[in-house]
């Protein structure tokens, strides 16, 4: 049902929301991958070019191991989406509606709030070879030193694709928990089993192409986010050579600046890589769905599962207690006085490392709070503006609006970001905190809506048609019953983009410049030096703020409505 | 002055249509204080006549006809300024307000006062013997006092007519009379139109008004 209402002049915002929604994912793209084309092919009038060449192309292709680099980045993208979903595929299938599930599942979601670089240091600390995993083996193995292997940092980048699929892991699977009510799962269940499936067998053969198909956006993100991922490849990933984006940051933040037209040409090569690697899995998605017709056709039932299944718990508990570990451990190291090689834990606590961190934490850490307010106050304004208008007019937004909304998240930031340094410098404005809010409310916006649209779309509309009837005005049914009474979801979706923005590295570094900080960047910047206290100092914290978004989104409303017992959840 | 004729509410040449096939064809004069009942089977589309003259047809719907109170055309208005009370099978109090400021929310804007919104409130709430429950959570209301809070708030909201979507059919039996009763008498009382659409004969008969039976689909 849709309310008919004619638009009122204090509304014409809500008719120019979706609109405006769609210029601020999709013309940062369209104007910086511009940014970005012509450069490397030699048009940059601000640094003296201004004729079409392909000199650059031709330097990029001479730098060293320049294409070990790109194939580097396009297994990593390819093999994180793989085993990330394959993951999630066999928990889903094997043990969807159990108890353990439940459990598991609630274990799992807060994972998708700890930012990559802080799950990535944590990780590092794990199972670095001086790191808690081997402390807790020294005293069996007899190990007195940390040994000399290359875990953190190896050349084939396998850490970096396990840190990788620790983060994409949760975030495939809450996409995937949220298409499953669309299908029909426990009859669907009840009737393969009667045909003697087993629980893995019967949910691949039936329910799981649908549930793909909701959330094959989502996995074609995680891909192009692995291809070009440098946070976490910073991290954890190869050095000599480092994986393409790492390079192209190098060179895009290099003082020679003439050194840009040579990144130019690399964000066009990462570009490609990325197309590269989406269309590799777009052959791997055809030879799997015929492989699965061809079991399917052979009946394959697959009653001796108990392995699978187990082996599926196994790895999304895994990462779970890695995750988590890897936190805890950073806490650990922020706080620890000495703390030397064999022990399992320090010899005493201080809180010297925070109070000497604390004076240069404190811009940063503003800078932080502030894009990460305006960021998600404005995504939040533009989503629940589309959203009204959707519900004024009865005109959901359909599958080419959706795809413009995975557009930002699918893009590689790297190519498009670059372009739009290009754009800010050659503007010659100093609005940088500006600029950086902006660059930063195009990664925000999608999770917004993502997480929004469906409890709003769910709201019962006979609410509206009262309210409505009652004679008052569309804006004080939005203000007065439908933000009060969907808080909750609102103030998730608000958590949800502030933990996004909190996380974001390559558009910080790029549009910053070092001349404005945040605490992920000083975070990733740390990275080289080692100093694990400090370290811990500014993961932790970076951790620590998207969790306290989250808690104050669902404690707020708790203590809001704690009179109200239909509002609760 | 309008003339007595034109008192009441006049449904002229109604015709509702999905997908090129013809729901429902209807002219019907409900006097004020005056029942039509719309009768069919679920499915039938009985609650698109309700959503036409309340103006929340879903798009998908084709409608013409006109819908005039006391001589004014309703279907030229937006939904907010028709003031077509609505009732559903649930009393859809909302959940974040107390009981008062449920009733106070459906007070006319003509009422400035903060205190005066919450005076017709009360007084509202006396009315049918829940005086001094302003201040509850309408959830810890037990079923058939839901449904009178909710008659209160359409009614304090100064409607042109009522629409009524089955609101007794989720009530107890022993508890659907007396809601029956309570809604035709005060509906009667203020001189409203009604339009009930249900599938229960028994509230026809209370109704007492003309009876419009749909065809199934």
């Amino acid at each position: 049902m849709a309310l008919a209402a004619r638009p009122t002049g204090s509304l014409s915002f809500v008719r120019l929301a979706p609109g405006l929604t769609l210029a601020v994912l999709l013309l940062p793209i369209a104007f910086g991958l511009a940014a970005t084309f012509l450069p490397a092919f030699g048009y940059l009038p601000a640094l003296g070019g201004t004729e079409l060449t392909l000199a650059h192309f031709e330097s990029l292709f001479a730098m060293p191991a320049i294409w070990r680099s790109a194939a580097l980045s396009l297994l990593t993208g390819v093999v994180t989406a793989g085993v990330s979903l394959l993951i999630v595929m066999l928990f889903v299938a094997g043990w969807a509606g159990t108890r353990t599930f439940a459990r598991l599942q609630h274990a799992v979601s807060p994972l998708l709030a700890i930012p990559h670089a802080a799950a990535a240091f944590g990780l590092a600390f794990l199972i670095a070879p001086s790191g808690f995993l081997v402390r807790l083996a020294a005293p069996w193995a007899g190990i007195e030193r940390p040994p000399d292997w290359l875990i953190v940092n190896d050349p084939l980048g396998l850490t970096m694709m396990a840190g990788l699929v620790a983060k994409e892991m949760p975030f495939l699977l809450l996409v995937t928990l949220a298409a499953l009510p669309q299908v029909k799962r426990a009859e669907t269940m009840q009737l393969v089993s009667a045909f003697g499936y087993g629980r893995i067998a019967g949910f691949l053969f039936t329910l799981w192409p649908q549930v793909y198909r909701q959330i094959r956006f989502a996995v074609y993100a995680v891909i192009a986010y692995a291809t070009a991922v440098v946070d976490v490849a910073v991290i954890l990933g190869p050095n000599l050579p480092a994986i393409l984006p790492v390079r192209l940051l190098q060179w895009m933040n290099d003082p020679d600046l003439s050194l840009r037209f040579l990144a130019s040409a690399g964000a066009v090569l990462q570009l490609g890589v990325t197309l590269g690697a989406l269309l590799g899995w777009l052959v791997i998605e055809q030879v799997a769905s015929s492989i699965c017709a061809a079991l399917r056709g052979r009946g394959l039932r697959m009653v001796r599962e108990r392995m699978l299944r187990i082996a599926a718990l196994a790895a999304t508990g895994t990462t779970a207690v890695l995750v988590f570990g890897g936190i805890a451990l950073l806490a650990l190291w922020s706080f620890a006085a000495l703390w030397q090689f064999p022990a399992i834990l320090p010899d005493a606590f201080t809180l010297s490392t925070w109070q000497r961190a604390l004076p240069r934490i404190l811009e940063p850490l503003a800078v932080t709070l502030g894009a990460g307010a305006l960021s998600t106050a404005i995504a939040l304004c533009l989503t629940i503006a589309c959203l009204e208008q959707e519900a004024r007019t009865g005109r959901v937004a359909g599958r080419r609006a959706m795809l413009a909304i995975y557009l930002p998240l699918i893009v590689p930031q790297i190519a498009f970001v670059f372009g739009l340094q290009v754009l800010f410098l050659a503007s010659g404005t100093d609005q940088r905190f500006a600029a950086l809010v902006f660059v930063h409310l195009v990664f925000v916006l999608p999770y917004v809506f993502l997480s929004l649209s469906d409890p709003w779309r769910a709201f019962d509309r006979r609410y509206d048609l009262i309210a409505a009837g009652l004679g008052r005005s569309r804006l004080a049914l939005l203000l007065k019953v439908r933000l009060p009474m969907l808080s909750r979801a609102v103030l998730t979706a608000a958590a949800v983009g502030f933990a996004v923005s909190v996380g974001q590295y390559l558009p910080t570094v790029l549009i910053g410049e070092g001349r404005l900080t945040t605490v992920t960047t000083e975070a990733v910047a740390l990275a080289a030096g080692g100093n694990r206290r400090v370290i811990g100092v500014y993961a932790f914290l970076q951790t620590l703020l998207p969790f306290l978004a989250f808690a104050i989104a669902s404690l707020a409303p708790a203590l809001l409505w704690r009179n109200r017992r239909a509002m609760r959840p | 002055m309008t003339e007595s004729r034109d008192k009441g509410l006049a449904l002229t040449d109604i015709t509702i249509g999905l997908n090129g096939r013809t729901l429902l064809r209807l002219s019907a004069r409900v006097a004020p204080g005056a029942v039509l009942t719309v009768m069919g089977p679920s499915g039938s589309g009985k609650s698109s006549l309700l959503a036409y003259i309340g103006g929340f047809l879903d798009p998908a719907f084709v409608a013409s006809g006109s819908c005039r109170v006391d001589g004014l055309e309703l279907t030229s208005l937006p939904a907010e300024q028709r003031h077509a009370g609505l009732l559903f099978q649930d009393p859809l109090l909302f959940p974040h307000m107390s009981v008062a400021a449920n009733i106070a929310f459906a007070v006319p804007p003509s009422v400035r006062s903060r205190a005066e919104r919450r005076a017709i409130a009360e007084r509202a709430l006396a009315e049918i013997e829940l005086a001094g429950f302003g201040d509850r959570d309408p959830d810890t209301l037990s079923g058939g006092q839901k449904a009178r809070v909710a008659l209160q708030r359409v009614l304090v909201s100064q409607p042109r007519l009522l629409l009524l979507d089955e609101p007794f059919s989720k009530l107890d039996m022993a508890l659907r009379d007396q809601a029956r009763q309570l809604v035709f008498d005060r509906a009667n009382a203020a001189g409203l139109p009604v339009v009930l659409v249900t599938h229960d004969e028994a509230d026809a008969a209370a109704a007492g008004g003309a009876v419009f039976e749909m065809r199934a689909a």
